[in-house]
């Protein structure tokens, strides 16, 4: 990484000498600056406002960079060590979809973990693609899926040697990490792209304590979500390439679904989060390492609480772990983490990530300071006093094994029926069930329902999970294949 | 010459000193501290720009936080100050023999330093041999202390700023929980009299009510406080703070006072009318729920 060319912060000064040259507009959008919404500028204020501008040639434009958008890009790629970089403006969302429409088409096989976020579903819906699920190894007291082995890989490999890509989440939600550069070797070995979800994984590339990143350990693509470690805006995310892609192809899938009006909010704000992060970015994770890891300390000596690190690391299913995530096991003092996560925002002002079956994720970022993880401690432990019941009568969260019947495309697009929840045993699932966060799917479209999935989407929400996905959002009927 | 110092007690309205000349200004980890030399609040120190305390005000707003429970609890011997890094409050409570003990838990050294350097007369309570100065963060300290103290005097600053958390849910509960069966909590409940600063005391309010058998709110003048009208909260185990008021006690012990008399601690709780609805409102609220 050149640190003195990191300095600059191209869109950002584009924008600012933009605003003073005072432009007249006669160009969208049609609030003028704000003049047209008085109510808009009173809420965002004068300056953000003034900044909602349209693709312009002093600004360049986000569907074929060839100025200063190009040149941030420029700059993020060797921010992050890749050969190319992509501003994406439609969450990581796109850009894991890109990853996959770039390297799947209908009918092409792709490897990857069930334990994904719904947007690489979503993809294989779009583009036709067989999942060819690595069943990851669930950890039976934590309730939660562990990362990808390279055994088990190598044995998915062996029997599908046409997949075509391989995806890996690194980390998981909660912070796990496969042994992504094992991963590499036997997917290069095989000719297969290594795509990775790095929407939890942004800070790995700037702290070298922390596990390798995605392209450091030699991964085709990368999917980073700059707006949760990075500190850029909520929707703003980066696509990241290494050259043994073909760029010019993944730039037309790109903008096959992407917008012809990025936001130059959003990109401004991945602009000077990258120069941030190539500046500043060691010492601000080396803190909030250290805050994860003060909070998990004070956590378990309060005593009923599971704070867990590095601790899970196995060499295998748990390869590495990212300290940087806080995630909590609660269920030893008989609550739920999604009863946690309730408690605490309802009665003690504290929102955090996500509560499942059985743990709690809050996020510490760059924005945190010591006082605020006093108080999120403090509400656990008097959670703990207050609210603590008999662990007897709570399920243990499972991971259950998905069975594929149909792609995700066929199923999505079959004609189907809803049928009453209870009676949806041995029929084939034509919509997404999902606890909403993380997102992970507990049912994906083709995929066959069990009486055993059924009581756990119904335990989940009878514990307050958000369920989203049915058509029918009262969860009394699923959206069934017709037979 | 003409340099004020202006603090904004509501978008709308300003509150301005005159200054004569800044003594100092340096930032910590938790604020950004200033002290100003004034002509008619004497020496007052300002964190992120929001007044503290004054030279002229500040005897109302440490007695008033000490005496009022010290009246009512008849054997203090542990108090715990959560913030007071000024010393104010260890001050009034060194007048009282029977203490034994003064934790003052104060988490930025900064504070102190620049009390001791200009408040001496506020500072000199941190001299006492009782006292024991804790650089440490009040909720951090609370963690699992149990059963310890007789009084807890929450005497920190902002409820908004970098002491949000002393104002919380969990903190009331960590307080309960460290104090004795008869223990009290006296508190710093906000100015009720402003829009914005009304939804604060609310919730305060709800807080202490919740966690506490007893909790009620007195009131006193204090001229650098928004609307210069401040309410503290009263919250306890056991001890009601008119029915086990010892005035004749109190008297007694013969403490030189400027503010508090045994007087005003009966007339420092009969409320104006807006304030006692707003309290009943909440206390209304929470009944409804249980």
């Amino acid at each position: 990484m050149d640190i003195d060319r990191q300095k600059d912060a191209p869109v950002y000064e584009a924008l600012l000498s933009f605003k003073r040259r005072r432009v007249v507009p006669f160009d969208v959008p049609g609030h003028k600056r704000g003049r047209g919404n008085p109510e808009l500028v009173n809420l965002l204020g004068e300056k953000c406002v003034s900044l909602d501008v349209n693709s312009m040639k002093p600004l360049d434009n986000l569907c074929h960079p060839v100025s200063v958008i190009y040149e941030a890009e420029k700059l993020a790629a060797d921010a992050f060590n890749a050969a190319y970089a992509y501003f994406m403006v439609g969450g990581t969302t796109s850009a894991v979809q890109s990853m996959v429409l770039s390297t799947c088409k209908a009918g092409d096989k792709i490897i990857l973990p069930r334990n994904v976020h719904r947007s690489v579903i979503n993809a294989l819906v779009l583009c036709g693609a067989i999942p060819v699920y690595v069943n990851p190894e669930v950890d039976d007291h934590l309730g939660i899926a562990l990362g990808m082995e390279v055994d088990k890989l190598r044995d998915t490999i062996r029997k599908n040697p046409d997949a075509k890509a391989i995806l890996v989440n690194n980390p998981t939600y909660y912070g796990i990490c496969s042994d992504i550069r094992s991963i590499v070797s036997l997917a290069h070995e095989a000719g297969m792209s290594v795509l990775a979800d790095e929407a939890h994984g942004t800070h790995l590339y700037f702290n070298e304590s922390l596990p390798v990143s995605a392209m450091e350990a030699g991964a085709d693509m990368a999917a980073v979500s700059m707006h949760k470690s990075g500190g850029s805006l909520t929707q703003s995310s980066l696509l990241l390439l290494s050259d043994r892609v073909n760029r010019g192809y993944v730039e037309q899938i790109i903008n096959l679904t992407q917008t012809t009006s990025a936001s130059y909010l959003l990109i401004s704000s991945l602009d000077i989060s990258r120069r941030n992060l190539a500046l500043r970015g060691r010492e601000s994770f080396e803190k909030v390492k250290q805050m994860a890891e003060y909070a998990r300390d004070e956590i378990n000596s309060i005593g009923g609480y599971y704070a867990y690190g590095k601790d899970l690391v196995n060499g295998g299913s748990v390869y590495d772990y990212d300290v940087t995530k806080l995630s909590v096991y609660t269920r030893d003092i008989g609550l739920t983490g999604i009863e946690v996560y309730d408690l605490l925002r309802d009665e003690y002002d504290i929102q955090i990530e996500f509560g499942d079956i059985g743990n709690i994720l809050a996020y510490i970022s760059i924005g945190d300071r010591i006082q605020d993880i006093e108080r999120l401690v403090g509400a656990l432990e008097d959670i703990k006093r207050l609210y603590k019941r008999p662990v007897s009568g709570l399920h243990n969260a499972e991971y259950i094994t998905p069975i594929v019947a149909a792609t995700p495309q066929a199923a999505f697009y079959a004609a189907k029926e809803l049928v009453p929840i209870r009676e949806c045993s041995g029929r084939i699932c034509g919509e997404f069930v999902m606890c909403y966060p993380p997102g992970i799917p507990i049912l994906s479209p083709g995929e066959k329902i069990t009486d055993e999935i059924i009581d756990y989407i119904l335990y989940s929400d009878e514990k307050g999970c958000s369920i989203q996905g049915p058509e029918d959002p009262t969860l009394e009927r699923l959206n069934v294949i017709k037979v | 010459m003409n340099f004020w110092f202006t603090e904004m007690h509501t978008d709308n309205v300003k509150f301005s000193i005159r200054v004569d000349n800044q003594l100092f200004t340096g930032s910590s980890d938790f604020q950004r501290i200033d002290v100003f030399e004034s002509s008619e609040f004497g020496r007052f120190l300002t964190s992120d720009g929001t007044v503290i305390f004054s030279e002229q005000d500040e005897f109302i707003y440490d007695e008033m936080i000490v005496h009022v429970p010290m009246a009512v609890h008849p054997k203090v011997k542990n108090v715990l100050v959560i913030g007071g890094g000024d010393g104010g409050v260890a001050r009034e409570l060194s007048y009282y023999d029977e203490i034994e003990r003064i934790d003052v838990v104060e988490p930025d050294e900064l504070f102190v330093d620049v009390c001791r350097r200009f408040f001496p007369d506020n500072a000199c309570g941190l001299d006492d041999k009782r006292v024991v100065l804790h650089f440490r963060d009040g909720l951090r300290f609370l963690r699992g202390k149990v059963d310890e103290y007789d009084l807890i005097i929450n005497d920190s600053t902002d409820p908004l700023g970098h002491t949000a958390g002393l104002f919380t849910k969990e903190f009331y509960g960590s307080c309960y929980r460290a104090l004795k069966e008869d223990g009290i909590m006296v508190y710093q409940h906000g100015s009720p009299f402003y829009d914005e600063d009304e939804e604060s005391c609310r919730t305060m309010h709800r807080k202490a009510f919740r966690s506490f058998p007893i909790s009620r709110v007195y009131q006193a003048h204090i001229p650098t406080c928004a609307a210069g009208y401040w309410l503290f909260g009263f919250a306890s185990k056991k001890y009601h703070p008119l029915y086990d008021f010892d005035a004749a006690r109190w008297n007694a012990r013969g403490i030189k006072t400027w503010y508090y008399t045994s007087n005003l601690h009966t007339g420092a709780f009969m409320l104006p009318r807006y304030v006692e609805d707003l309290l009943e409102e909440e206390e209304g609220k929470l009944k409804k729920q249980r």
